[in-house]
């Protein structure tokens, strides 16, 4: 009898977000496919030439763009390995039922707050005047300089702020994941004589499981999209070394107004970031225990 | 465990905590010295306390007005996310048929594009909009508005339809014996429930609303208009060798979320630990 008012209520309850949604998400989504297979300098006046799949055999021979891969597959595991550790590690200690745990917890979790691109700028000054300045004074040149000058250091110097930024986020999941440990368990561990190292990764690390899937997942596709940080921290320099996958997108559509074939890479920029993704989360997941 | 071990751990963790933030002390204190000073010892306390920089910073990044147009994008922005998400997530919910999954299905699989993937295309739709209906989606804070709420929907659907999950009907059912419409149900029964994942879903949205670059720099130019992170990028634009400057600044820029950071750690925290289980 009210089938006909129910699907009317269910249109006013969902078709608001729906075309929100599919304006700013679906659309562009599937538009953007077809971009890719276009030639366009961007300029509405200026034909599209449909071109086939050519933007995608040429990105792979664009040498810039497969640096930009390689800086960022070299940023991404190094990032994911310190910031999960540095995460885990603060997790620990402020469980461990110290009395400044409260302040040092709210501590750590601030520069996550503070957005990418002005955490790029305040360490841009303490790479190029605060590194160089502790240098001169201490005599460790070799350790204290401008890191952002160096190709390689540059890299690492994004790694720090990237790690500034998420140690904090992944410490509260994993705080989160610690607290779910019952008490008991790790009593009657103590009870049996089982040492701290036992403990940890007989019982703690196992059963922590689920924050590592969800910190794994967050550090992973956050470290491969990064932005924001990579702008503002070093441009991309010195010498494209810290150019990354997002950055290299932008610059091919919009500072060098190759439409089609920055749309192509950032295709292919999705598809590895969902297959990336997705495989983290199914090898994770199968390892997760249950209580 | 043994005192002198905990002592040791306690003052580990204070020298951690005070290491972890001194990027922020070297900003504040440099943001009061002038120049000569900086250089002279760029880590020791300024020689006295001039907010001579932070005036000049101000003004230079349009600061109030920066202020204000983030704060209306981030809380529009917010409140019409969680609004219209939480309709959504109730109703794919409760009717619980084929088109509600393919529906829910499509805002989880939408999670997994980046941003990169959209933007070009997303400026090539909001032009079109623009130059065919006349509706003024670029360079507009109401368009802005309209471009985070959609990228913000698939996660606060997801959020929201796992947390409605797990409420039991039976109320909503007496409600609507009661002679409560659906309206009336959801936003007198049904809301106030979601309370907790509400707060969640606003302090994450916020965090990211507010930080955003990438989406206000593609749509807005007008100087006007600018949010704080695009002041900041300016700024720094012209700025940065002038690092004292540079640094009242960012301390300028930081400091809204600190003063926010201060009365809502609590949620936040909750929130963030509460989101990461899904």
């Amino acid at each position: 009898m009210n089938s006909r008012k129910d699907i009317g209520w269910y249109l006013l309850f969902t078709m608001p977000l729906l075309f929100i949604f599919t304006t700013v998400v679906l659309i562009p989504f599937i538009i953007g496919i077809g971009y890719s297979f276009v030639s366009w300098d961007g300029i509405p006046a200026n034909p599209k030439t449909f071109v086939g799949f050519d933007n995608y055999v040429e990105l792979f021979k664009d040498k810039r763009f497969l640096q930009s891969a390689w800086h960022t597959v070299q940023f991404t595991l190094l990032a994911l390995i310190i910031v999960n550790v540095s995460g885990l590690l603060l997790a620990l200690l402020v469980t461990a039922g110290l009395r400044v745990s409260n302040a040092a917890r709210t501590m750590f979790f601030l520069p996550n707050l503070i957005g990418g691109l002005i955490l790029g700028y305040i360490w841009q000054f303490i790479f190029t005047d605060i590194f160089k300045f502790i240098g001169e004074k201490t005599g460790l040149e070799h350790i204290f300089f401008n890191w952002l000058l160096d190709p390689k250091f540059a890299l690492y110097a994004m790694v720090i702020v990237f790690t500034w930024q998420m140690a904090g986020y992944t410490m509260i999941i994993y705080i989160a994941g610690i607290q779910g440990i019952p008490d008991d368990l790790i009593e009657a561990a103590k009870v049996d004589g089982a040492n701290l190292r036992q403990r940890l990764t007989k019982i703690v690390f196992p059963l922590l499981m689920p924050s590592f899937t969800v910190c794994l997942f967050l550090t992973l596709s956050g470290a491969f999209k990064i932005f924001d940080v990579n702008l503002s921290l070093t441009k991309g320099g010195p010498n494209n070394a810290t150019e990354m996958f997002a950055m290299n997108i932008y610059n091919e559509i919009f500072a060098y107004s190759h439409y089609g074939l920055g749309q192509a890479k950032a295709i292919i920029f999705f598809l590895i970031v969902a297959i990336l993704t997705l495989t983290q989360v199914a090898i994770t997941k199968k390892r997760e225990v249950q209580m | 465990m043994k005192r002198t071990s905990k002592w040791i751990l306690e003052l580990l963790l204070v020298l951690v905590a005070l290491a972890f933030l001194s990027p922020v002390y070297i900003m504040v204190v440099n943001s009061f010295k002038n120049r000569a000073e900086l250089y002279e010892n760029a880590l020791a306390l300024p020689s006295s306390l001039s907010f001579e920089y932070y005036v000049k910073a101000m003004e230079k990044m349009n600061f109030l007005n920066a202020f204000a147009n983030s704060l209306y994008v981030t809380i529009v922005s917010v409140i019409i996310v969680v609004i219209l998400a939480s309709m959504t997530a109730w109703m794919l919910v409760r009717k619980d048929n084929k088109i509600s999954k393919t529906i829910f299905m499509t805002f989880v699989a939408t999670m997994l594009i980046p941003f990169q993937t959209l933007m070009m295309p997303l400026m090539q739709v909001m032009d079109w909009i623009r130059t065919h209906l006349h509706i003024p989606m670029l360079n507009t804070h109401e368009g802005l508005i309209y471009m985070n709420v959609g990228f913000h929907a698939s996660m606060a659907v997801f959020l929201y339809h796992g947390f409605i999950k797990s409420i039991p009907v039976a109320l909503e059912e007496a409600a609507t014996l009661d002679g409560c419409s659906k309206f009336g149900v959801f936003w007198r029964i049904v809301f106030p429930m979601l309370k907790t994942i509400t707060v969640t879903i606003a302090i994450l949205d916020v965090i990211s609303m507010w930080n955003d670059y990438l989406l206000p720099s593609l749509t807005l130019s007008d100087k006007d208009l600018r949010t704080i992170p695009l002041s900041t990028f300016y700024f720094f634009g012209e700025f940065t060798i002038v690092w004292n400057l540079a640094m009242a600044g960012l301390t300028l820029a930081i400091v809204p979320v600190v003063v926010f950071y201060f009365f809502a750690q609590k949620y936040i925290i909750k929130g963030i630990a509460a989101g990461a289980v899904k």
